[in-house]
């Protein structure tokens, strides 16, 4: 039996079963009433005690968005979203005033437990040795955490170590309390409440999500993290994030998130802003791991995200990383806005698409200082029946003076039922910008294939082996502990049972 | 015997490559094949190793006696079937190190034996990458990306010396090779001689098996074995080519 | 596809359909070619001209481009007739056997009717007048497009060149299509066929000049199995310049053609390419130099249909001054055409600041055993190149001059027929010229 056909078969039959975050936690919660209307909007915003100003802003965002429609040119293809047969605001019953984590729903505690997220700091501090593949000891690293369990976040690791060094990062929730001048001045700065249907939409409805600030001249002390859990059946989650790094300043983040398996489709549509000021630095990756649904395209959330960030000092740098295995649908464009001169944008992406799966990502980036630079790295991987589309936006505006892009896009088919896409654009409007832009598609090398066989390893482990040296460059771009992790997930998500 | 291949006959793409193969391979023999470019050494080491896209549409494969025919490569590894490519094949962005590893543990996997620890392996593959003068540096890099000729031969050895196979093919591993790391990794390969493995070394150079003493000479033409000698064969057909047995065989 | 329900019409495009209105019963051929032409003039009547928000026409928004439409070209006259004999000066040196077009009616007494074995030449306005079978059976089905500029051309084709080349027929000279307009400002739309069968082989060449008018042109070619054939395009305008290509390719057929635009305003060249049998190779060209404020647009869709294909696109665009070059490439690989083989690279020499270089080259691929690709690069000359140049005594400009030559040089040179070529490189290098 040819070894590739076999590597194909095998990938063919995408089993829910190993989509291994499929459970759900038994908690009680808290919900709105089911539907979408100007009520839901004040009783989230009652439900978080908002201030008038919030409560305005989302209204208004709610009346600019029931004159939106939902857009329709990403090669996605699903059933219509019926907005007020949802849930938008659930939040696990909980004592009024936690003090400690040991106050958390010990079931919440077990559900981060089992995703395998340490939130709890002892179990952090206590650290155990670990070690890379070729068994090198890495460094110690602490992480922050920040856990939201559907709409609400249910723990924030560290808070005190990063207090000292000046850091905030707590909830959003916490922060439009506790610092509404910074959540003011910032929120919606990057992406306007008028931004694009589903950013209108998360305006008005979000719940929570993580908010950070570091102070000038501040390199922050640890890696932040934020894991995001859908568990309540029928609930859409809207999560906001917004992160400034301050003139100087370094901050690197991290997110993850996982769903349980269920039958019908949920809506996630997060919005993610992020600001650097002169010479500051923010590095944001992401794991997206959603329940991708089953193989029949049953079930699966409905991602459709809004994130940029916005270089707004010179010489300032914004990073995307991502790695893209779960959801039914991807709708996700991390972009920069290049704005102060010398800044740097970056974009590296790891999309695996299988079974049913959709995926309409890529990037933007927006050449408006002089001198600014971008680099899109992206790693497409079509298995099973899945779609797979890069689409990215490169420009340099008149100004832009020096602008560099450098574009590599390189797409890989196992199967020949899946489609893998490319639609690049790439606009230059003056003379001294240079844009480079590369792009292939193929299918998976058979002479790779057999050479890792012929030395012992099954077609699982050759085609997972040569898929991940295929996304090594964008691997690399990944803090250890989300290489590892991301890695798994790869082989993960590309085979039967291996893992 | 370890290895008997009876009567094989192999096509690809419609060309028929082996007619009629018959060779027998004793345990612990090494035994040389040469024979002219495009007789079809390659396509039977390929055969050997599984590869797909060749059509076996006569004869068998026995290994201890058994078939082998509808075995998967890495299962052919498993049982210790080790070939060194005449053109080891780049795998971009995976580091030899986790090639080494992963391909150890599956085998050692599907043959029921525990994985080897972190420090054991890399104690191994230190120990034995110096006596192949693999540097620690090429360990570190994606598989044969960028490596030499001559270094991609080397990592070829040092995997065979790391997987300790039963059946080694050697296809043309001293092609491309400088005099010294043609002693060098000579002296490798002699170092896993032992009467529990066996190899078959594929070469158009005598010089080679000065270094590699073989126990059997076997020279093929179109697609067959037309004649099996000692050592001493590998002499004669340095001296004189291989006009007469590409005649016989015609 | 994204066309919105829209009631407003711009005067151009309410010009274009008081035009049709106008002159529907004069327009030649009736019955199947009536209908085929109600139905594309209603399409346009729905969606207008094209503009930003259709996607394929996304950096040449027509409607806005457009102000006017001119009013229908009048069959020339005599003095238009004798000026036709200098045009197409670009091929003149390659003995071609020209057929002459002014305002896109075809003019018998200028063109070159000489018999040819295997060969049949006829008129557009003839054909469809009398229901030529060959016409009837292939206008408007080689390559079926919702796009607008095509159904424009539909609704108002009024003439055009009719070619048929017979199976296993070796051309003896290439044809060359000779395009000029008349002193009056005015529209043609002008739809040509070619049909190449089994075996045949042909070089066909295009050459527009206009002034200010406005040319609707398209092309329907289709290339039998084993055919082989070379189409070259060169265009210059003061006006407004809309061509499309549709294109069937059938099995281990061969097919390279090539397009310069030079002192061209507004130009959009479209392709429609489809590789439909297993086999056949595809070579897809050109060079674009930009100044003034001159707009050019290259779209192509290239849909490989059937496996064992391969293609290559290379397009390499000069611009000076406020050019705006747009570059649109989509190469769709269909279900079970494996082993396609394809190659896309587009590169902008950008001269000046004030240019524009807008590049989108796409993969749609739905096949897996396949190598494609595509590379895209946009930059200005490299200074380092220049300072070489001028450490060895050459000025300033003729640095440039040398280094533009060997951009663009590198595509020309793909040119396999040794005439065209030289033709196509000397109307380049005398661009160069001109630049101030
Ligand atoms: N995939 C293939 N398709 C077509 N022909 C093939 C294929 N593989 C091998 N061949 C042909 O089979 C014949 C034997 O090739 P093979 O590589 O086995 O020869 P060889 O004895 O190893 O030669 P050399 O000494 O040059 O390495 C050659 O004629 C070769 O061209
Ligand atoms: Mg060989």
């Amino acid at each position: 039996m040819p070894a590739v056909q076999e590597t194909v078969d095998r990938v063919r039959q995408i089993d829910v079963d190993q989509y291994k975050y499929g459970f759900v936690t038994d908690v009680e919660s808290e919900k709105a009433p089911i539907g979408l209307s100007e009520d839901t909007v004040r009783y989230i915003s009652a439900k978080k005690n908002e201030p008038a100003w919030m409560l305005e802003w989302r209204l208004e965002a709610f009346k600019r968005w029931l004159t939106m429609r939902e857009p329709t040119w990403a090669r996605v293809d699903y059933p219509k979203i019926d907005y007020q047969n949802a849930y938008y605001y659930s939040a696990p019953k909980k004592k009024p005033e936690l003090s400690s984590l040991d106050e958390v729903d010990p079931q919440i505690l077990e559900t981060y437990k089992k995703l395998g997220i340490p939130l709890r700091e002892q179990e952090m501090l206590a650290g155990v040795v670990r070690k890379d593949a070729d068994g090198n000891v890495l460094a110690e690293r602490r992480v922050a955490v920040d856990a939201v369990f559907d709409s609400v976040s249910v723990a924030t690791t560290f808070k005190e170590e990063l207090k000292r060094a000046g850091v905030i990062f707590m909830p959003m929730s916490e922060a439009i309390q506790q610092h509404p001048e910074l959540v003011r001045k910032y929120l919606g700065s990057v992406v306007p409440t008028t931004d694009n249907f589903f950013a209108t939409l998360n305006s008005a409805v979000f719940s929570d999500g993580s908010f950070v600030y570091v102070p000038p001249g501040v390199r922050c002390p640890m890696e932040l993290s934020t894991y995001f859990r859908i568990n309540e059946a029928n609930t859409g989650q809207f999560e906001r994030t917004l992160i400034i790094a301050d003139k100087g300043a370094y901050v690197s983040y991290l997110e993850g998130c996982t769903a349980p398996m269920r039958d019908e489709n949920q809506l996630h549509a997060a919005v993610v802003e992020l600001v650097t000021h002169d010479d500051a630095e923010i590095k944001y990756s992401t794991v997206q791991n959603w329940y991708p649904g089953d193989a029949d395209g049953k079930g699966g959330i409905f991602n459709f995200v809004t994130k940029r960030g916005d270089c707004r000092g010179k010489n300032s740098k914004i990073s995307w990383t991502q790695v893209e295995t779960g959801s039914a649908i991807t709708w996700k464009y991390p972009s920069c806005i290049l704005r102060g001169d010398g800044s740097r944008g970056e974009f590296y992406s790891i999309a695996i698409s299988n079974g049913m799966q959709q995926v309409d990502s890529g990037t933007k980036m927006i050449h408006l200082g002089k001198n600014t630079t971008s680099r899109i790295i992206s790693k497409g991987i079509s298995a099973g029946k899945s779609n797979n589309t890069y689409r990215g936006l490169v420009t340099a505006h008149r100004k832009a003076t020096g602008a560099r892009n450098f574009t590599n896009c390189d797409s890989l088919l196992i199967g020949d039922q899946c489609g893998a896409h490319t639609v690049p654009y790439i606009e230059a409007k003056n003379s001294s910008a240079v844009f480079e832009h590369e792009a292939s598609t193929s299918k998976i090398s058979e002479d790779m294939l057999f050479y890792c066989r012929s030395r012992g390893m099954s077609a699982e482990e050759a085609t997972a082996l040569v898929v991940n040296g295929f996304v090594k460059d964008v691997l690399q771009q990944l803090p250890m502990e989300f290489a590892v992790e991301a890695q798994n997930l790869i082989s993960i998500s590309l085979e039967g049972s291996v893992g | 015997m370890l290895l008997e291949i009876k009567n094989l006959h192999v096509e690809v793409a419609d060309k028929k490559i082996l007619n009629g193969l018959n060779l027998t391979i004793e345990k612990g023999q090494v035994a040389a094949i040469m024979g002219p470019n495009g007789s079809g050494k390659s396509t039977f080491s390929y055969v050997l190793a599984g590869k797909d896209a060749y059509n076996i549409t006569e004869g068998d494969i026995l290994l201890d006696g058994e078939s082998i025919l509808e075995l998967a490569p890495d299962e052919r590894a498993a049982k210790g079937i080790f070939l060194a490519f005449q053109y080891p094949v780049e795998v971009p962005g995976v580091a030899t190190m986790t090639f080494l590893r992963t391909a150890l543990n599956a085998q050692r996997k599907l043959r029921g034996e525990g994985e080897y620890s972190t420090p054991d392996f890399i104690k191994l593959v230190r120990e034995t990458s110096a006596k192949l003068g693999v540097s620690q540096e090429h360990l570190r890099r994606a598989v044969n990306v960028g490596f030499s000729g001559g270094e991609k031969k080397r990592n070829e050895i040092l995997q065979m010396a790391i997987l300790q196979p039963r059946l080694a093919i050697l296809d043309e591993t001293d092609s491309g090779l400088d005099i010294d790391a043609l002693k060098i990794v000579s002296e490798g390969v002699n170092r896993l001689r032992s009467p529990e493995r066996s190899m078959i070394v594929i070469t158009h150079y005598q010089r080679l098996l000065n270094y590699i003493v073989p126990d059997v000479v076997h020279v093929m033409s179109k697609g067959r074995v037309v004649k099996s000698g000692g050592k001493e064969l590998a002499l004669e057909l340095e001296a004189k080519g291989y006009a007469q047995y590409t005649d016989e065989a015609a | 596809m994204n066309a919105e329900v829209r009631n407003i019409k711009t005067p151009a495009e309410q010009a274009l359909v008081s035009a049709y209105e106008g002159v529907r019963a004069a327009l030649p051929g009736k019955g199947a070619v009536a209908a085929l032409r109600e139905e594309a003039f209603n399409r346009f009547d729905a969606n207008g001209l094209p503009h930003r928000r259709v996607e394929e026409w996304k950096y040449t928004d027509l409607r806005a481009l457009m102000r006017e439409a001119l009013p229908l070209a009048a069959p020339p006259d005599a003095a238009a007739k004798a000026k036709a004999k200098d045009a197409g000066k670009i091929f003149a040196s390659l003995n071609c056997r020209r057929l002459v077009f002014i305002d896109g009616a075809f003019v018998p007494e200028a063109s070159d009717l000489t018999p040819e074995p295997g060969l049949t030449i006829g008129a557009m306005a003839d054909a469809l007048a009398k229901g030529d079978t060959l016409v009837s059976a292939r206008v408007g089905q080689v390559f079926e497009t919702d796009d607008a500029a095509v159904a424009l051309n539909t609704s108002l084709m009024s003439d055009g060149a009719v070619i048929h080349v017979a199976a296993g027929t070796v051309l003896e000279r290439p044809i060359h299509l000779v395009f000029a307009s008349g002193e009056t400002p005015s529209a043609a739309f002008i739809r040509s066929l070619i049909v190449v069968e089994k075996d045949a082989q042909a070089i066909i060449a295009e050459s527009h000049e206009s002034n200010v008018s406005q040319v609707n042109c398209a092309l329907e070619m289709v290339i039998g199995d084993g055919a082989t054939v070379d189409y070259y395009k060169a265009t210059q305008t003061r006006g407004l310049h809309v061509a499309s290509l549709l294109l069937t390719v059938g099995a281990k057929a061969a097919v390279n053609t090539f397009a310069l635009n030079s002192d061209a305003s507004l130009v959009r060249n479209q392709s429609f390419v489809r590789f439909a049998g297993e086999g056949s190779t595809g070579g897809l060209r050109g060079v674009n130099l930009l100044r003034g404020k001159e707009h050019v647009d290259t779209t192509m869709l290239i849909e490989h249909a059937a496996g064992h294909c391969a293609s290559r696109e290379q397009f390499k665009s000069v611009l000076d001054d406020s050019g705006h070059n747009v570059f649109q490439g989509k190469i769709v690989v269909k279900p079970h055409a494996q082993k396609t083989d394809t190659k896309m690279m587009t590169r902008v020499l950008l001269l000046s600041d004030e240019a524009e270089a807008d590049n989108k080259p796409e993969l749609e691929i739905f096949a897996d055993d396949v190598v494609c690709g595509h590379g895209a690069t946009a930059g200005a000359l490299d200074p380092n190149l220049k300072f070489y140049l001028m450490s060895r005594g050459i000025d300033d400009k003729q640095a440039e001059a040398l280094l533009i030559q060997a951009f663009i040089g590198e595509t020309v040179e793909e040119i396999s027929h040794e005439g065209f070529r030289e033709a196509i490189m000397r109307a380049a290098l005398d661009w160069l010229e001109t630049r101030g």
